[in-house]
């Protein structure tokens, strides 16, 4: 199979990943926006790893850190949400905007 | 050489052992009793170092009273007195232009003026042990009359100008030190300031002068600058530079200002700028370098002079204040050498300047005892002291007949020399000169006479003694012991007297004398001063030339000082202030995109990878 295969699934993969996080309201999907970013990574090291015929398997090894990082930080992302929930009872992104700068800053005229 | 080295490093080692030292170990509390024990140490370190001093010179004196002199005019008297010169050097400080040479001479003029000056050391120094008693900052005082007097030693020895400069700019910082020294009140550190600024001005220009004598004769050495053949445009310069430094040190008119208002502090402080120290350098300096002091610049000299002793007697005429009618006779006799100076004869003026220093020293220790009693300066507080006072009453009586010139005290004497020299000079302005000196013998025998009838004559004032007690011993002995030099000194110069021109000055003292005693006669209430009629009010502000310095250089100065502190405040701070205001306003640009929304920040930093990339790809 010609490397370009594996290689566009992943480019499309990625695309819809950086859409998901970039325009998704809904932060669970973003995460998993993410999630789908992480795995067209994946696929490209596999592919790869398998085309440059990788005495080492670089790329798959790396592939298994990749999955294992990504357990954990889905692990800590829905534990961050569910939090999040439990206090706003939304996890609307558009609406969690506390870090951000107040609407009319209170600018003091003495430096 | 060595010796001179002692003398001149005695007071110093004094002045900053009673500095470090008379409050050791450190962190004492500060207890009237430790105030007291710290006060003991430092009157013992200031006093000692001076007897010890005194007896190097009288070792000294036995050196030079034979030797090859330099070469002075014929009846100089500490020429004649003590003809050997000896100098030497403890190295040379190379510059990379004229080297400077780290030495001292001596010869009689050095000897007998570092006589003059550790004779009334001592008296100050032993007076204010009784006149600051109590005072918490005697030890520091006491150091700084110590450095005074190794300050003025070094100027008296140096045998190279920038050496003698030292000595002279650390007496312009101790005097400063010393007219403030109750700075707490604002008047006092004004005038200690006054008088600092003052002859910094002529400073400046006697530093400008040494350059030029030093640059011109390749060598800063005094006895190179006196030998060097300079041309006259070069040494007119430099020494009418020169005599800018004199006349602010010495107290000459256009710079005098600042030792009336020196009264401000401690009285044997006067005594001690006024007859030994600070008024006496600038004198000095001009006997020391006169072989090149050219006409031109001795008739400058001269016509400051003759205005400066008419005009100075004539301010201390009508002073109500005792000490500012000694601080103006105290100009008005410095006139009188620079007059000296001027006719050519530095002989009679440090004649003079030795016999004045005596007899004004006493008179300042003598007001200070009665300041000390009365409680305050004003003659007119004063009044029938001769019975409550009579030690003061009679050794002031003695300096004041030394001031008048009466026989046989030193200041008949010297200035007898002063006005033969005035009558017998070759200078081109002689008849001022001499003219000047007389009127002003006889102004000086009436102010004379006027204080010492305002102080101890007539009625008693109603004042309570400000102390409760009467003065002690050790302000008693110094007037008493320099009542000596005072009485005897001047029959060193009884050979060279005249008899004629002692007559002719002697009728008119006691003519000015004899006026304010009539009138005093006829009014024992009313103040002699009245004589001046109405010149009494310009006379009694010396002439209004505080008034005039104060419109022509103090207020354009505070002008211009104003002018930079608000171009400071609006323009410079104005830039630090603006810069911070606009980087403020900037940020509120820059805060319109921290909205919250991390998809948006997300977004831009997408944009900002994706520009890069192809911005790596495109260049």
């Amino acid at each position: 199979m010609h490397v370009v295969y594996p290689v566009v699934v992943a480019a499309l993969l990625f695309s819809i990943g950086v859409y998901g996080v970039l325009a998704r309201r809904n932060t669970i999907l973003v995460l998993m926006s993410v999630e789908l970013m992480l795995n067209a990574v994946n696929l490209n090291l596999v592919a790869f790893d398998v085309w440059l015929r990788d005495v080492l398997h670089g790329g798959q090894v790396l592939t298994l850190f990749v999955i294992v990082i990504a357990a954990a930080e889905v692990g800590i992302g829905l534990a961050i949400v569910l939090a999040v929930y439990r206090n706003r009872r939304t996890i609307d992104l558009d609406r969690l905007r506390e870090l951000g700068e107040p609407v009319e800053p209170p600018v003091g005229d003495r430096g | 050489m060595t010796t001179a080295a002692t003398v001149v490093l005695l007071p110093f080692i004094g002045a900053v052992a009673g500095l470090l030292g008379s409050r050791w170990p450190r962190g004492r509390s500060r207890t009237e009793e430790n105030n007291a024990r710290a006060a003991r140490r430092a009157a013992w370190l200031a006093i000692v170092p001076l007897p010890v001093a005194l007896v190097l010179l009288g070792y000294l004196v036995w050196r030079t009273r034979v030797g090859p002199g330099l070469d002075w005019p014929p009846g100089t008297f500490y020429a004649d007195l003590l003809p050997g010169f000896r100098s030497g050097a403890w190295g040379v400080i190379e510059t990379g232009g004229v080297p400077i040479t780290v030495g001292l001479q001596i010869d009689g003029l050095s000897v007998l003026t570092a006589i003059l000056v550790c004779v009334v050391a001592l008296g100050v120094q032993v007076y204010s042990v009784g006149y600051l008693r109590g005072d918490p900052r005697y030890p520091s005082y006491a150091a700084f009359i110590s450095l005074f007097t190794s300050a003025m030693l070094l100027v008296v020895f140096a045998a190279d100008l920038l050496v003698l400069y030292v000595g002279w700019e650390l007496m312009g910082l101790c005097s400063y030190l010393l007219i403030g020294h109750w700075w707490e009140d604002r008047g006092n550190s004004r005038a200690a300031v006054k008088a600092f600024l003052v002859t910094r001005l002529g400073d400046v220009a006697f530093l400008f002068g040494i350059f030029t004598l030093g640059f011109a004769a390749g060598s800063f050495r005094i006895a190179d600058v006196l030998a060097a053949d300079l041309p006259e445009g070069t040494l007119v310069a430099a020494t009418l530079l020169l005599l800018g430094g004199v006349a602010g040190k010495s107290a000459q008119v256009p710079l005098h200002t600042w030792l009336p208002d020196a009264m401000a502090g401690p009285t044997p402080i006067s005594a001690l700028i006024h007859a030994a120290t600070m008024v006496a350098a600038g004198i000095f300096i001009v006997a020391r370098l006169f072989p090149i002091f050219p006409q031109p610049t001795l008739d400058v000299l001269g016509v400051l002079a003759a205005v400066g002793m008419l005009g100075a007697a004539l301010a201390a005429l009508a002073q109500d204040d005792l000490k500012r009618v000694l601080a103006y006779s105290t100009i008005s006799q410095l006139a009188y050498m620079a007059a000296a100076l001027a006719a050519g004869s530095p002989g009679a003026a440090i004649f003079h300047l030795m016999s004045h220093g005596a007899f004004k020293a006493l008179l300042f220790l003598c007001a200070g005892a009665v300041i000390h009693h009365v409680g305050s300066n004003l003659l007119s507080h004063m009044g029938g002291l001769r019975r409550v006072l009579p030690i003061p009453f009679w050794t002031m009586t003695i300096g004041f007949a030394a001031l008048v010139g009466l026989p046989p005290t030193s200041g008949f004497f010297s200035k007898d020399g002063v006005l033969l020299a005035l009558e017998h000079s070759a200078s081109p302005i002689r008849l001022l000169l001499y003219g000047s000196a007389l009127i002003t013998v006889g102004v000086t025998g009436a102010y004379a006479t006027r204080a010492w009838l305002r102080g101890f004559f007539g009625e008693q004032a109603p004042l309570e003694p400000a102390h409760g007690h009467a003065a002690p011993p050790t302000m008693l002995w110094p007037l008493v012991v320099l009542t000596v030099p005072t009485l005897l000194f001047g029959f060193l110069g009884a050979g060279d007297l005249a008899l004629g021109s002692a007559a002719v000055t002697l009728v008119v003292g006691l003519l000015g004398v004899a006026i304010v005693l009539a009138a005093w006669r006829a009014a024992p209430a009313a103040d002699p001063a009245r004589l001046l009629g109405p010149f009494r009010a310009p006379c009694e502000e010396a002439f209004y030339l505080d008034r005039v310095y104060d419109r022509l250089v103090t207020r354009p100065t505070m002008a211009l000082a104003l002018l930079v502190v608000r171009t400071d405040t609006s323009v410079v701070d104005g830039a630090v202030r603006g810069s911070g205001q606009l980087t403020l306003r900037l940020s509120r640009l820059v805060k319109l995109a921290q909205q919250g929304n991390a998809q948006l920040y997300v977004t831009g930093l997408l944009a900002g990878v994706l520009l890069i990339v192809v911005g790596a790809v495109v260049l």
